[in-house]
Order: structure tokens, then sequence, then C-alpha cells
């Protein structure tokens, strides 16, 4: 062997050789040796693939922020592909003009940008009766988290302007189902926005391109993509979305409805099932809590299954209704069997529950909002599955 | 007035000029943003009805006609008995009710407005061709739903005012979310708390 020879065998590939140009990727794509972290789907879960959901690779992501590609999509009747030229808004019901916007008219309008967790009602609710995805992806990635820039719902309202007897809004999607929710106008007048961008670019076809509903802190199915009708009223309008779906069946076989707000609620991301622990020693254990109602105040961390608990640290930033980053500083394994659970309290004071006292309210029927604390067993091959305690 | 002069009389009166009756929308703040939508648009795009019946169109439907269209647009997905093809949503709950362990949510048992069918079939059914289907098809295959759910006769006709009188079993089977109240998750517990044994496993 030549002494050139002996020196490429140390020196790699991708040193001895030009990479591509700058014409090669015009819209960046993530690197091929990350082709496996992708949205997944549960083929049992739902008939079709049109109205079904795919999930968040949660255990793949770090900070707080989802890559709009990974955001998880859940459709009633496909994503609609929304011609922005022709899409109009329509505003009308109780208020002083009815109006329709273009999407020049909105985007002439003054913008805020916030970050917010977009979260599905139904998050976690294959897990209700006992553990059944061994996998963090499908146990809780009906969640995303990104920054939104658009145009308050308010300043639509208001310029339009809204009666004072208008209780309600109707907002309508343009989509095939046409997906319909009535929301309090408290909410609307709060912190309601119509999004233009997500991330910093424009939201993602299957996000609701080119407008969409963002409804903080409350489930997900409120959040109308490819928004195109507000109605303003004095009454809900009871859509099929409030009544028959998203509506919490209780023990007493009656239902809860109108369950907007997110509980309080927290996971740990590494590790779990798609992380396991590959050596003794120093590791990290890192998690994310997120609340509906305001900011992660606390979060702590069990090894022993919710006998003990040490007190995580936030890594900030720590915004309210948005996703929160938490770690417990150094921490090392020592190849013992582990419980791991973490608990998250936010700034109204409300805590996590277990998943033994949630049931004791809600029984295993209610299908939406389960915040219960989670599980992972740590065995001492390092492996990582997800179990019930109770 | 001026454009600027009303930037700064809101400034000083906060909202109360943008949410006084008679406010000119439109004018009041952001100039040349949208415009007046006609009634013709609103007529076209205004599909909802309310559970109160608001917003129903004119028309009727019976149950005889509804069997036609339900065998002719819905029979693929709903079966035959409204039992749902495979995983598709079942239209009718058998003789399950919502105390089950797995309880079966339908029309039957589960849905309070008869409105909220003919709103929902309106919107978005069939699934491969959404708003596809005159009023009086929706009229009468919602009137036929009903049927298979002994909710109304055999010889039933559906309309705006006889909708709004529907009965529907589980009319009282809803209440406002009582979390607040029915939850106390605000205490916890950081040494030698209560343990757990495992229960379950995932696969």
């Amino acid at each position: 062997m030549s002494r050139a020879q002996e020196g490429n065998s140390l020196v790699p590939e991708w040193t001895r050789s030009l990479g591509a140009g700058v014409d090669a990727s015009p819209y960046g794509m993530p690197s091929p040796f990350e082709a496996d972290v992708v949205r997944k789907n549960v083929d049992w879960l739902t008939p079709t693939r049109e109205s079904s959901v795919n999930f968040t690779p949660l255990h793949a992501l770090e900070g707080i922020v989802t890559p709009n590609g990974l955001c998880f999509e859940r459709h009633h009747a496909g994503a609609a592909v929304v011609d922005p030229s022709a899409h109009r808004l329509l505003l009308h019901g109780m208020v002083d003009r009815p109006m329709t916007f273009t999407l020049e008219d909105i985007l002439r309008l003054p913008r805020v940008s916030r970050f917010y967790f977009l979260e599905c009602a139904a998050n976690g609710g294959m897990e209700w009766r006992n553990a059944q995805m061994n996998a963090v992806q499908f146990t809780h990635g009906m969640v995303h988290c990104v920054q939104y820039t658009g145009v308050p719902l308010k300043l639509l309202l208001e310029h339009a302007g809204i009666s004072d007897k208008a209780k309600w809004l109707l907002v309508e999607g343009g989509d095939g189902a046409a997906m319909t929710r009535s929301l309090p106008i408290e909410k609307a007048l709060d912190d309601c926005m119509i999004a233009l961008f997500m991330n910093g670019e424009r939201l993602r076809t299957e996000q609701g391109y080119p407008l969409r509903l963002v409804v903080p802190g409350f489930e997900g199915s409120m959040w109308i993509k490819w928004l195109r009708r507000i109605e303003v009223g004095e009454g809900a309008w009871q859509t099929r979305e409030e009544t028959s779906r998203y509506t919490d069946l209780m023990p007493d076989g009656r239902a809860r409805r109108f369950t907007w707000e997110m509980d309080c609620k927290s996971v740990i991301t590494t590790p779990c099932p798609e992380n396991p622990i590959a050596r003794k020693g120093t590791n990290l254990l890192r998690g994310l809590a997120w609340s509906g109602r305001g900011k992660v105040a606390e979060v702590h961390v069990s090894l022993d299954g919710g006998r003990n608990w040490r007190h995580a640290k936030l890594e900030g930033p720590v915004y309210g209704k948005c996703l929160t980053r938490f770690f417990l500083e150094d921490w090392s394994w020592n190849g013992e069997e582990l419980y791991l659970q973490s608990r998250a309290v936010d700034s109204t004071g409300y805590v996590q529950p277990q998943m033994a006292a949630l049931k004791k309210v809600r029984g295993a029927n209610s299908t939406y909002h389960n915040n219960a604390i989670q599980t992972w067993h740590v065995k001492p091959s390092g492996e990582v599955q997800n179990v019930r305690l109770g | 007035m001026s454009v600027w002069a009303r930037i700064m009389l809101c400034g000083l009166t906060g909202l109360a000029i943008l949410m006084s009756p008679g406010t000119e929308a439109g004018d009041a703040r952001y100039e040349g943003i949208g415009s007046t939508a006609s009634a013709d648009l609103i007529r076209a795009w205004d599909i909802d009805v309310a559970a109160n019946g608001a917003g129903a169109p004119p028309g009727s439907g019976n149950v005889a006609d509804g069997e036609t269209v339900y065998f002719e647009k819905c029979v693929q997905c709903h079966g035959d008995f409204g039992e749902g093809v495979g995983n598709m949503p079942k239209l009718i709950s058998g003789s399950g009710t919502l105390l089950d362990d797995r309880p079966v949510k339908t029309v039957g048992n589960f849905w309070p407005f008869a409105a909220t069918l003919f709103d929902y079939i309106k919107r978005t059914m069939p699934m491969q061709a959404p708003q596809s289907l005159a009023d009086e098809e929706v009229y009468s295959v919602t009137s036929y739903i009903l049927y298979i759910n002994n909710i109304v006769p055999k010889d039933f006709t559906l309309n705006r005012a006889s909708m709004a009188e529907i009965e529907m079993p589980n009319a009282d089977g809803f209440y406002m979310d009582n979390r607040s109240s029915k939850e106390s998750f605000s205490d916890f517990c950081m040494q030698d708390c209560p343990s757990y044994k495992v229960l379950g496993t995932a696969k």
C-alpha cells in the first residue's frame, strides 16, 4: 500500500470529493441519514387515510419547535390544496358589515408572531385502558409546536364591527369536511389568530394553507384549517364535531361537552421506547411539558414509578400554551431497572395526575383529553417499554 | 374625520369607537381591506344548520325517498343496516348503551340534535363527493337514518319545522365541561409517595 492509499483510508470519502452545488436542493431536506425521522400513522386506528391522523416523531426532536414537515396531521376529509388567489374568507352574521377578504387583504394587515403548541384532543386516546403503543411517537405524538405568524382574530372582528349581542362564532374550513366548530366570543377576542405563516414560512398544505385559525391552548379540532368562513351568532351551533365527536363520555353515561382547554401534561422523550439507553454512566433524561391554561411552572421526575420525585430543570424559553423542554441535571444510569415518570405543574397550580386518579373521575371511555402521567420501564438491558402502573 | 384622527381617537377611547353601533366597518382603521359580501355569496356559502334548525333550507324529504338515496350513495360505507362496513362509522348502535364497557356512540344513542345530522350530511357526505347532495336528498336521507334508529316513524317527512321538534333519545346526555369543579388535581407528593404496581405493558 502506498503512503497515499494508506492516508486515504483514514480520510473519509466526503473529505476527498466535491459536495453538491448550491443549486442541488433549492428547498433543503434533512440528511438522508435521518430518513427514519418521519410522521407515521397507525393502520388499524381509522378506516380511511383521508379521515385519519399521523404522529409527530417526538423522540427524534429537540428544543420546543417542531419542524413544519414533521407536524402531525389530522384531517377529516384529506388535505385540501387551496389556490390562494381564489380563496376568500367570509365574515358575516352579527356584524355591521358582512365582508369578504382576499389573501392579499389579509397579508396587508398588522401581524403578530407567537409560539403555541397544538394538541389533538385524542392524543393518548389509545392509552386509556392500558399501555398499548410502545412508542412515544404514538402515545404522545399528536402534538406539535411552531411559531405562528398571523392577524389577531380580534382585529378582523372589530374591522367588520361585531354586535354587542354576539356570543359565539362558527368557524368553517374550506376542505371537503367543511370542518366546523363553535368558538366562544371571549376566546375569539382574547388570543386567537388567523395564521398565515408557521416557523417563518407560509403554512404547509396539510396545516391549512393559506389560512388557519390558531386557538391557543384549546383542542386541535378547533384550529380550523383552510379557513374560509366565520359567522358571528348568539348560540353555539352544536356541530357534529362538538356533539358526537370531541365530547368526553363519563362513567355516568353522560358526556362532557365543550372541553376546550388542553390539560397540563408532560412526557419524557429520552429515554423512551425509541430511545433505549445504550450504556451505563452519563446519560440524558429530557422531555416536554405543556399546558393549555398557561405556562409550565415546574416539572418533577421520578425514577421509581412515582414513589420519590426530583425537580427537573426547565430549559427555556418558557412561554404560555407552548411546549416547554425539561431535563434532569447530571443524570447517570448504573444499569438498574427504572420506572420513569414526569409530572408537570402549570401556572394555575394544576398538577398532572396519575392515570389511576384520572380514571377515578373519567373512567376509560372518554376517548379524549388523556393527560395522565406516562411510565417508561427501563430494563437492565437498557431497553425501554411503555407500561401502565396503577 | 381623517384616518389619522380616527387612529388617535381609537388610542384615546380604546375599543369604543370600533365597537360602537353604526361604525362604518372597513373605513375605521384599515383602509381598503376587505369588500362587502354580497347577499348571493353569503347565501351560497352559509350552509350551516344550527341545533334549533336555524339555517335549514326550504324543502323536505321522507323516509321512503331517503332509503333510495341511502342505498345509492351511503350503503357502500355504512352498510345495509347502518352497521358500518369494516371500520366505517356505524349509524345504529344495536342494543348497546353508553354504559357498556366499550360503548358504540351513534345517532340513536348519542347524538343530541337531529339538526346536527342534517348539517353534517349536507356539508360533507358522501365522503367521496361532499356537498353533492340536493337539499331534498339531505332531508330524505336524514329522515331515513332517524328512522333506522327508531326515532321517527316510517311515514315521517323531515323539513325545517319538524327538524327542531325531534326529541333525540340522548338529548339530555351532555353537560358543560365541569373539570374545574370535579377534578382537583392540585396536590403533589415528593417523597415516600404511594406506590403502584405494573398493570400492563405495551406490546
